[in-house]
């Protein structure tokens, strides 16, 4: 098979592994306003539960497929000042939206008209953004450009040594919230 | 607990561990970054539905013109079908799971700031503005820099994810904050 996959295959795929994705963002809660916003509150871990476990299965199966010459590696370049801020507007918004880009489009989906309100917000701020480009580009995007560096890049730590360091903090991170989501739970009658 | 109804009813219909959601996540990863080369990504595309949002307000040739959605034309590729596919996933599964259900002010707000409709749909239009807005600033959203850009060990992904993380506590503090200044249990 010749990779990678283009054309009209690449799109049905798109569709597929779209659809995947919608699938797992439903089952896993997190087109939930109330999911999502309690997370912040740190009253609920789901959201913490989902990415992190995504991030560290996701990054050991890509990293040894990378070193099979099977998945080239792409990050975004690490715009320090463009990033940061960019991240503040959204780690905001995603709490008084109560959704993200992909959980708020999934939320639609399941009948969310408060998330439909926020796409439309979605859509303004994007065409925001496109109408101030060429500002944010010159007085933004090029403060501290580092470039698209990876940890490994930065520590001099190996990428196995990310992983295992990784995995560490989840299941020490995981364990302690679930004792504590474990004491809070009421008992459950016996069956 | 009952157990009248069979074991496929029921993985269709209750939720999933989301250990267990977020290693399918991962594994999608494993999929696309092997298969078609691209991460999982949301923002970028919906930037360029923007731009399909403008288009018939100012024409297809402004937007064109524009610096930023010249390099990110709307059109039927790879990350717009990404999502449709996202939202007829999300679609099935709800009304598989018969979850689906119209829903204006969300009971966390409600408890906070009350039952108007408008007030509810204001913040969510406001939310939106800023959430895009910074993900475009910053090149990617949750999907794209905290899940695909992580899982890279790519430092504008970490970087992103912890201030996210740190902005968003920190307006959740002052958002649902109660008048006596303590939390409400």
């Amino acid at each position: 098979m010749n990779l990678p996959i283009t054309g009209t295959a690449a799109l049905v795929l798109a569709l597929l592994f779209g659809f995947a994705f919608g699938v797992l963002l439903h089952r896993g809660r997190v087109t939930d306003y109330n999911v999502i916003v309690n997370q912040f509150r740190f009253r609920d871990f789901t959201v913490l539960k989902v990415m992190f476990t995504a991030i560290v299965v996701g990054g050991v199966g890509v990293l040894v497929l990378h070193k099979l010459g099977r998945a080239p590696y792409d990050v975004k370049p690490a715009q320090m000042l463009g990033v940061t801020l960019g991240a503040a507007l959204f780690g905001a918004g995603m709490v008084i939206y109560g959704y993200c880009p992909g959980t708020g489009l999934a939320a639609v989906a399941t009948g969310s008209l408060h998330a439909l309100v926020g796409l439309a917000g979605m859509m303004a701020g994007g065409i925001l953004y496109a109408l101030s480009f060429r500002w944010v580009q010159a007085h933004i995007l090029s403060v501290a450009n580092q470039g698209k560096l990876r940890l490994p890049d930065v520590t001099g730590l190996p990428d196995w040594a990310w992983f295992v360091l990784l995995a560490a903090i989840a299941l020490i991170v995981f364990a302690a919230i679930e004792r504590i989501e474990r004491k809070s739970r009421p008992a459950t009658p016996a069956a | 607990m009952t157990t009248l109804h069979s074991p496929t009813r029921s993985i269709l219909t209750r939720p999933w561990s989301p250990y267990l959601v977020g290693a399918g996540i991962g594994v999608l990863s494993w999929l696309v970054f092997s298969l078609v080369e691209k991460p999982l990504g949301m923002s970028t595309s919906l930037s360029a539905a923007a731009g399909a949002c403008a288009a018939p307000v100012v024409g297809m040739d402004e937007v064109a013109r524009n610096p930023y959605w010249a390099r990110h034309m709307p059109k039927w590729d790879y990350g717009m079908l990404f999502l449709v596919g996202t939202f007829l996933g999300a679609l099935a599964s709800a009304v598989a799971a018969r979850t689906f259900r119209l829903e204006i002010v969300p009971t966390v707000w409600r408890e906070r700031f009350g039952p108007s409709r408008a007030k509810r749909l204001l913040a969510a239009f406001a939310g939106g503005i800023l959430v895009l807005y910074g993900a475009r600033m910053a090149g990617g959203c949750t999907s794209g820099h905290g899940i695909s850009g992580s899982l890279q060990l790519a430092l504008s992904s970490w970087t992103f994810f912890l201030t996210m993380f740190a902005a968003g506590a920190v307006t959740a503090a002052i958002l649902f904050r109660t008048r006596a200044g303590r939390r409400e249990r």
